[in-house]
C-alpha cells in the first residue's frame, strides 16, 4: 500500500487536529494536574470524544463503532499526542476494545463493545509486574477451582487503573514466568472483592495505578479467550497499542519541534536571532530528518496492522524503538534550545519531555523493541 | 487482465528472450556499461544487452519516445524494474547523461538540443561528465570563475574544473561557466562542450581508495559554438540547482546498498561468521546491537524514500527532500562501512594480493570511497544548511 493518507483519512486527521487543538489544548492537562483532578481526565472532553466516534474507532459499525481501523486510530492518537490530551483512549478505545475484539466471545463483544463506543465503560489492562515490559514474564497466578478462577498477585503501571470499570487481567493458569504458553486473560470488575486499586502519580501527570488481587474470584466464563493460550491475541493487540503509542509520540515530537523552531526564529541573543547560529541550525535540520523518518515508520506500522501484513511485529517494533529514541532526542533538544526558560514549568517543553519517557516505557522501550526486531529477523 | 498485467507479461517474455545469460550475473566493476565513443566491452554481451534495451528506449524508460526514450508511465517503469530484478538483469547503461544531464535537458533545453543529445544518451553513444566544482569553488559553488567570453559567433572558455567524474574517458562535458563577472548567481550559464575540442585536457586524480574516478579538467582557449548554451544566458544557476537535486537523489540512493557484496542482507550473516551464534543471535551483544541499529536505520530510511515516492505520485511534495535524502543516505552509508570494518576486523583492511578474497578487497575500497559521499554533490554541512534555510525557514546570519 502507498505510504500516503487517503482522502477520508486526511479528513479524519483535520477533524482530530481541530478538535484537540481547540478543545483539548495543553492547558487541559495542566488544569487536571494543578487542580489535582480525582479522575485524572476530563469527563466533558471524553464525552466529546465519544460523540466524535473516537472511542469506538476500532469497533465495527454494527456494534456501535465507527470502524476506522488502525490507521484511523493512529491518526487520532497523533493529534492527541500533539496537545498531550489526557484521555482514556489508550486504555479503553485501543487496548480494551482491541482485546475484546480479538479474544472476546460473541456474547462478550455484544455486551461490552457498544458500551465502549458509547463511553459508558472504561477499561484498563493489568499486565505489568515489574519495571520493564515483558509479557512472557508474567507470573501472577490464576488458579482454577471448578468453575471459578482465583487471582492472586499484584500489577503495576496499570494505565487508567483507578478510573476503569473493568480490568483486563493477564495471569498465568499454567507454566512459569518466561513461558509464552499458560497465559490467560480475565475480565474483572474493578469493584470485585479482593481488588485493591492504588493510584500512582507519574512524572507525566497521567493516570496509572498499582492493582493488587487478594484471592479474587472470577467465573471461568469471564475469561477473555481460551485459558492458557492468550499470548497470540494479547501480542497482536499489544502491537496495535505500541503502534498507537508511536503515533502519539510522533504528535508530541512534532509539537516540540514546531515550538522549538518558532523559538529559534524569535529569541535574540548577542543582538541577533539565535536561529542564525549554525550550531543550532544544523541540529534543527537533523531533527527535521528524524521527524521525517519517524513519520514513515509510524505510517508503515499502522498500514501493516491495517492490512494484516505478516511483518506486523517487526514494523511495529521498528516504529516504537525509533520513536522512543527520537522522542528522547527531540524533547531534550527542546529543553536545551529554549535555554533557562525551557527548565521552567511555565513553558510546555518539560511536559512533553516527561510524557515522552512514560510513552517510551509503555509496552516496551527502545531496547526491548530493538532486541525484538533483531530476534524476529533471525539474529 | 489489466493493461499493466499485460505489460508485465510482455515485458517478462521480452526480457527472458533478450537478456543474455551473462547479463544476469553480478557485475564486476570493469564491466560497468558506461558507453561512449571509446566504450570497451570486455564482455561482448554487455554491448548486445545495451543495444537491445536502447532499441526499445528502455535505458531511459520514462523519457518521451520522440527523444528515444521508452515513453513508459511510472507504473510501467516500475514493472520493468521489477521484472529486471526478478532475473537479476544488470543495468544496461550506467551514465551521467541518463541520471543527471538528461532530466535537465528535458526541462530546459531547446527542441533541437533535445533531439540531438537525448537520443545519443539513450543509445549510450556519448559519455558525459559534469564540470561544476573548481579549485576555488567547492561548497561555495556559485563562486566559480571559469569564464566564457562572447566572441560573436562563439564562446571562448578559459578556466579549470575539478572532480569531473571520469573526464579522461568522457566525450562531452556539461559545464557551469561565468558569463557575467559583475554578479554572482546571476552571472552563470550552462554550456555543453565537446571534449575533443582543442584546449580541453583531463588529468586523473588519485584517491585514498587507490581509484581515480575523478579528474582535473583544464580549459584553455576552448572555442564553443553558441548553440551549445542550454537555457538562457546567465540563468545557468537555475539549471545547476535542479541538476544538483538529481545528483543528490542519486548519491543518497547509495545509502540503500550498493557496494555489491556488502549489501544489507549479508551484514548479520557476516557478523555470525565472525562472532559466532548464541541460539539464533549474533553472539557478541555489542555487535548485535550495532548491526540491529543499523538495519533499523536502513529500513526507516527505505520507508522514507518509499513515502516520498508515494507522495510525489499523489501530487504532494516533500519539500527539499533531496537534501534530506542526500544527507541521511550518505551518512548512513558511511556508518554501514564503518560497521562492516567492525564486523570483519582485519579482513576488511587488506589492500591487495594474498590473504583477502575479492569481496573483502572490494569492501575495503568501497569503505574508503564512501568517505566522499558526504562531500560530493554538496557536503553534509551544506545539506543541513539547505534544510535549515529552505525547509525550516531559519534566517541567514
Amino acid at each position: 500500500m502507498a505510504l500516503v493518507l487517503t482522502e477520508e483519512q486526511t479528513m479524519l486527521r483535520d477533524m482530530a487536529k481541530q478538535f484537540f487543538t481547540e478543545q483539548v489544548p495543553v492547558t487541559n492537562l495542566r488544569k487536571l494536574r494543578d487542580e489535582e483532578s480525582a479522575e485524572g481526565y476530563d469527563k466533558a472532553v471524553w464525552q466529546q470524544i465519544v460523540e466524535l466516534g473516537f472511542a469506538g474507532i476500532l469497533i465495527p459499525e454494527e456494534q456501535g463503532g465507527t470502524g476506522f481501523g488502525p490507521i484511523g486510530l493512529g491518526i487520532v492518537m497523533q493529534e492527541a499526542g500533539r496537545t498531550l490530551a489526557a484521555t482514556p483512549l489508550y486504555s479503553t478505545a485501543i487496548l480494551g476494545a482491541g482485546l475484546i475484539l480479538a479474544a472476546g466471545s460473541d456474547a462478550q463483544k455484544a455486551e461490552l463493545l457498544p458500551q465502549i463506543a458509547s463511553g459508558e465503560l472504561l477499561t484498563a489492562l493489568a499486565l505489568e509486574e515489574t519495571a520493564h515490559h515483558n509479557p512472557k514474564q508474567v507470573a501472577m497466578s490464576a488458579e482454577q477451582n471448578g468453575d471459578q478462577i482465583i487471582l492472586s498477585g499484584q500489577k503495576n503501571f496499570v494505565i487508567d487503573g483507578h478510573i476503569a470499570d473493568k480490568l483486563i487481567v493477564v495471569a498465568r493458569t499454567s507454566g512459569a514466568a518466561g513461558d509464552a504458553n499458560g497465559l490467560s486473560m480475565f475480565l474483572v470488575d474493578a469493584k470485585a472483592k479482593g481488588v485493591t486499586i492504588t493510584r500512582t502519580h507519574m512524572v507525566d501527570s497521567r493516570n496509572a495505578a498499582i492493582v493488587s488481587f487478594d484471592k479474587v474470584n472470577v467465573p471461568v466464563s469471564d475469561a477473555l479467550g481460551p485459558l492458557g493460550a492468550a499470548m497470540a491475541e494479547l501480542e497482536s493487540v499489544l502491537d496495535l497499542g505500541r503502534a498507537c503509542l508511536a503515533a502519539e509520540m510522533l504528535g508530541g515530537i512534532e509539537a516540540v519541534f514546531d515550538t522549538t523552531l518558532a523559538y529559534l526564529k524569535e529569541r535574540k541573543q548577542f543582538g541577533v536571532i539565535i536561529g542564525t547560529f549554525q550550531a543550532l541550525k544544523h541540529r534543527a535540520a537533523e531533527m527535521f530528518c528524524e521527524v521525517e523518518l519517524c513519520q514513515s515508520v509510524v505510517l508503515d506500522a499502522l498500514s501493516a496492522l491495517d492490512e494484516r501484513r505478516n511483518d506486523v511485529p517487526r514494523a511495529v517494533s521498528l516504529a516504537k524503538a525509533r520513536l522512543g529514541d527520537a522522542a528522547r532526542l527531540i524533547s531534550n533538544e527542546g529543553v536545551q534550545m529554549h535555554g533557562g526558560i525551557g527548565m521552567t514549568d511555565a513553558v510546555d517543553m518539560g511536559l512533553y519531555l516527561k510524557r515522552a519517557r512514560v510513552q517510551s516505557q509503555l509496552l516496551g522501550d527502545t531496547n526491548f523493541h530493538r532486541s525484538r526486531y533483531a530476534e524476529l529477523g533471525g539474529y | 487482465m489489466t493493461e499493466l498485467d499485460t505489460f508485465r507479461a510482455e515485458t517478462r517474455a521480452w526480457l527472458e528472450e533478450n537478456c543474455p545469460e551473462s547479463m544476469r550475473t553480478p557485475m564486476p566493476e570493469r564491466e560497468t556499461p558506461w558507453g561512449g565513443r571509446n566504450a570497451d566491452f570486455p564482455n561482448p554481451d554487455t554491448k548486445v544487452w545495451l543495444d537491445r534495451m536502447a532499441s526499445r528506449g528502455w535505458t531511459a524508460p520514462e523519457w518521451p519516445a520522440e527523444y528515444g526514450g521508452g515513453g513508459l508511465s511510472k507504473d510501467q517503469a516500475r514493472i520493468l524494474q521489477q521484472e529486471m530484478s526478478r532475473i537479476n538483469a544488470r543495468t544496461p547503461l550506467a551514465s551521467f547523461g541518463l541520471w543527471m544531464l538528461g532530466p535537465a535537458l528535458l526541462e530546459f533545453a531547446s527542441e533541437e538540443q533535445k533531439k540531438k543529445y537525448l537520443g545519443e544518451i539513450v543509445r549510450g553513444e556519448i559519455r558525459w561528465c559534469q564540470g561544476y566544482s573548481e579549485p576555488g569553488a567547492g561548497s561555495d559553488l556559485a563562486g566559480l570563475q571559469t569564464k566564457a567570453e562572447d566572441k560573436g559567433d562563439h564562446y571562448l572558455v578559459n578556466g579549470q574544473k575539478v572532480w569531473t567524474s571520469y573526464a579522461d574517458q568522457c566525450d562531452w562535458i556539461f559545464c557551469l561557466v561565468r558569463t557575467d563577472s559583475s554578479v554572482k548567481h546571476d552571472g552563470i550559464s550552462f554550456l555543453l562542450i565537446d571534449m575533443d575540442t582543442p584546449g580541453v585536457e583531463a588529468r586523473p586524480i588519485k584517491l585514498i581508495s587507490g581509484a581515480s574516478p575523478f579528474c582535473e579538467t583544464f580549459l584553455t582557449d576552448v572555442v564553443v559554438p553558441k548553440e551549445n548554451l542550454v537555457g538562457e544566458l546567465n540563468k545557468g544557476w537555475t539549471i545547476a540547482k535542479r541538476l544538483l537535486e538529481h545528483e543528490r537523489t542519486m548519491i543518497s540512493a547509495m545509502g540503500m546498498g550498493g557496494g555489491g557484496a556488502a549489501s544489507m542482507g549479508g551484514m548479520e550473516a557476516m557478523a555470525k561468521e565472525n562472532f559466532g551464534e548464541d541460539g539464533d543471535k549474533i553472539a557478541n551483544p555489542a555487535i548485535r546491537e550495532a548491526v540491529t541499529n543499523h538495519k533499523m536505520d536502513h529500513q526507516a530510511f527505505a520507508l522514507t524514500l518509499k513515502r516520498a515516492a508515494d507522495e510525489a505520485k499523489a501530487g504532494q511534495g516533500m519539500g527539499a527532500a533531496a537534501s534530506m535524502f542526500k544527507y541521511y543516505g550518505t551518512e548512513l552509508n558511511k556508518r554501514r562501512f564503518e560497521l562492516l570494518l567492525d564486523v570483519m576486523g582485519t579482513q576488511a583492511l587488506g589492500w591487495e594480493g594474498e590473504g583477502f578474497d575479492a569481496r573483502e578487497l572490494s569492501i575495503t575500497r568501497s569503505w574508503l570511497r564512501s568517505k566522499g559521499n558526504s562531500i560530493e554533490g554538496g557536503t553534509s554541512e551544506v545539506q543541513l544548511n539547505v534544510i535549515a534555510k529552505r525547509v525550516l525557514g531559519l534566517p541567514d546570519a
